[in-house]
């Protein structure tokens, strides 16, 4: 916990530095007709940096410890994780819809070991019914690949 | 004042079938919604805001407030049967809550946290409704430094009363504001923090950071501590609402005090749970049986539910009458305000009565329709737990997709989705607030603007929030609020009590 508390205190403090100097390039004085651009950021940057200072010094000096997150709780979370991050990179050629369908079944059959039948049912299934809720009712369109093609949408 | 007049017209617009219908699906998917982990109020409302775009904003609002009452009636509904919180200010509910629903009596304690619900709620729409109008004429009159003032007092308010770590809501706060900087500045034309990037140009939009903080991260906080649901069965019939309901009246300082905390909680950020939390130990303290909380108290489970559904109404307050949301939900339906085209504030009582009355309306009979359908209904939104986590977790991150594409038709989004949704995770495991990160990012605009314009008043000086006098008494509350944390230790060393208290976080 210690340890991760300090990682994304540090994380923080850099993010704060990068706010301040790129705010100090756009100028954070008093312009022609107010403050400029990077006033406001600026004090944000450095509040930060003070407050992510601060709370990393605390968990520095705080001798309870317990781990942030074990090995066997971690990896539903990764489980869950880099499935769905193929997803989102699936989505650019084959459209939401058919990635969505991948992503359901192999994550159905891999973590849940469902029947084939109940795969195939959730993974035609879901992409069916959002296709028809947000194409067709409420004309909202989502990221579309050669089977939508094919199917003439 | 003609309240009772725009109110009566107002629900003439409440009233039409269609709204009415729009009505009961917004509740029954909100219930589903609060039912299910890792979907709640505030990303629900965001995932379904691209269904309104085209819908008259009077329906639109009515669908997102009745899914956001859906949403909180569907947290008693797990936290009674499942004792698993769906939101945070269930958490009292579950102290009870679930000890009832194990002895068998779980249809009493159900009935009774609808109930309290709805009276808490009704509550704080009868003090809207009359509250509304003033605060909105009051609030006509501010200028920039009063804005500015206000928006301090919000965040101020996390800090000094969030409950948390004082330091880690500051971050989340600075973190919002900062993120919402990113892009072109509107004022001066100049980008900032893009870093060459053009896909930072367009800056991040607070409705994808909802949806990845709150429905990824807590989809991924939920894996790892292993979904479970063990549930217990329900004994929900006509009967034992009646019974319980002969009871209930029993109850009725409980009902006042819980409704009276939540609304005054309740319309400052953040103020559900705490509110939820103070009415818990009140009724505890008051109580002739303290010993019996916690194992199976009925009035353990109407305490918190009046008093949290009473905050999660008063949030509206603010939202309506100033154009500063309360709670994270408030948030995502003042971006819907904006994208159809209204301007939050004070204004919209004088430009757009029938959109803010046809709202309060809606607000009476939302609820009223919301607590007879989970009445009716609580086995079939208790099923839906039954769905097994490997169908759930997938469906629930496909549908955060969809929300996160649909806010602006772009694919960066549904990466952003996936980047605030590790953030999200790893910051509520370290207890960084997100409410407030979501809340700076919604306002960044707004506040800095704010300030800028008060800054252009006062050629510079910062003494033009003290100065004047409706912003200088609410700096001095927001000030008051910041360096509470600091005065509160202190202070219990001044009176020789060393116990630190048992904070609700």
């Amino acid at each position: 916990m210690r340890a991760a508390d300090l990682a994304t205190a540090s994380i923080l403090i850099l993010l704060g530095g990068v706010v301040v100097l790129d705010s100090m390039r756009i100028g954070i004085g008093w312009g022609t007709d107010g403050p400029r651009s990077g006033f406001f950021p600026f004090w944000l940057g450095v509040i930060l940096i003070l407050a992510a200072a601060t709370i990393a010094v605390q968990a520095w000096r705080r001798a309870i410890d317990k781990p942030f997150v074990t090995r066997e709780r971690l990896s539903p979370v990764l489980k869950v994780l880099w499935p769905a991050t193929v997803m989102v990179i699936l989505i650019t050629p084959l459209g939401l819809y058919v990635a969505s369908a991948i992503y359901l079944a192999f994550y159905m059959r891999w973590v849940g070991r469902h029947s084939w039948l109940a795969v195939a049912l959730c993974a035609i299934g879901v992409p069916l019914l959002t296709f028809v809720v947000f194409e067709l009712w409420f004309l909202v369109p989502m990221p579309k690949g050669p089977l939508e093609a094919w199917l003439g949408y | 004042m003609g309240g009772i007049e725009n109110l009566f017209h107002g629900f003439q617009i409440a009233i039409t079938p269609f709204n009415l219908f729009i009505a009961v699906i917004g509740i029954t998917l909100g219930t589903i919604i609060g039912v299910l982990p890792g979907l709640g109020g505030a990303n629900g409302v965001a995932i379904l805001l691209p269904l309104t775009f085209t819908m008259p904003p009077t329906s639109a609002i009515i669908l997102l407030t009745s899914l956001y009452w859906g949403a909180l009636f569907g947290g008693a509904i797990t936290s009674v049967l499942f004792n698993i919180p769906g939101e945070p200010w269930s958490v009292a509910t579950t102290f009870d809550g679930y000890p009832l629903a194990r002895q068998g009596q779980g249809g009493q304690a159900l009935t009774a946290a609808f109930t309290s619900s709805f009276i808490g709620a009704l509550f704080s729409i009868v003090l809207i409704t009359f509250f509304a109008p003033l605060l909105a004429e009051i609030a006509l009159r501010f200028g920039p430094p009063e804005f500015f003032a206000i928006q301090l007092l919000t965040f101020s308010s996390f800090i000094g009363l969030g409950g948390g770590d004082p330091l880690k809501s500051l971050v989340s706060i600075v973190l919002g504001f900062i993120l919402a900087a990113v892009g072109l500045d509107i004022v001066t034309g100049q980008l900032r923090m893009t870093f060459g990037f053009v896909d930072l140009m367009k800056g991040f939009d607070f409705i994808v950071a909802v949806i990845g903080l709150f429905g990824i991260g807590e989809i991924l906080l939920s894996v790892e501590e292993g979904l479970s649901f063990k549930g217990t069965v329900t004994g929900m019939n006509l009967r034992v609402v009646l019974d319980t309901w002969k009871i209930l009246p029993r109850y009725a300082r409980t009902f006042v005090r819980g409704a009276f905390i939540g609304f005054w909680m309740g319309f400052k950020p953040g103020g559900a749970t705490p509110a939820s939390f103070m009415s818990y130990a009140f009724a505890k303290r008051f109580s002739k049986h303290p010993e019996r909380f916690g194992k199976g108290e009925l009035e353990g489970v109407v305490a918190p539910e009046t008093a949290a559904h009473a905050a999660g109404v008063a949030a509206m307050l603010p939202m309506i009458t100033l154009g500063i949301p309360g709670s994270p939900t408030a948030a995502v339906m003042l971006g819907g305000l904006i994208i159809w085209g209204l301007q939050p504030g004070p204004l919209l009582f004088t430009e757009k009565p029938d959109f803010v009355w046809g709202l309060i309306a809606s607000m009476y009979t939302g609820n009223f329709i919301g607590v007879l359908m989970v009445l009716a209904f609580v086995p079939f939104f208790a099923a839906i737990l039954k769905i097994p986590f490997a169908i759930l977790t997938p469906l629930i991150v496909v549908v955060c997709a969809i929300g996160s594409y649909a806010v602006h038709n772009s694919m960066i989004d549904i990466w952003y989705m996936l980047i605030f949704g590790v953030i999200g995770y790893v910051f509520k495991k370290l207890d960084y607030p997100l409410a407030p990160l979501v809340l700076a990012l919604v306002l960044g605009d707004l506040a800095e603007n704010a300030l800028r314009q008060s800054l252009i008043m006062s050629q510079g000086s910062l003494a033009i929030f003290v100065s004047r006098p409706i912003a200088g008494v609410i700096t001095a509350v927001a000030i008051f609020f910041f360096v509470l944390p600091v005065l509160t230790p202190w202070w219990r060393r001044m009176r020789g009590t060393a116990v630190p208290s048992a904070r609700p976080s």
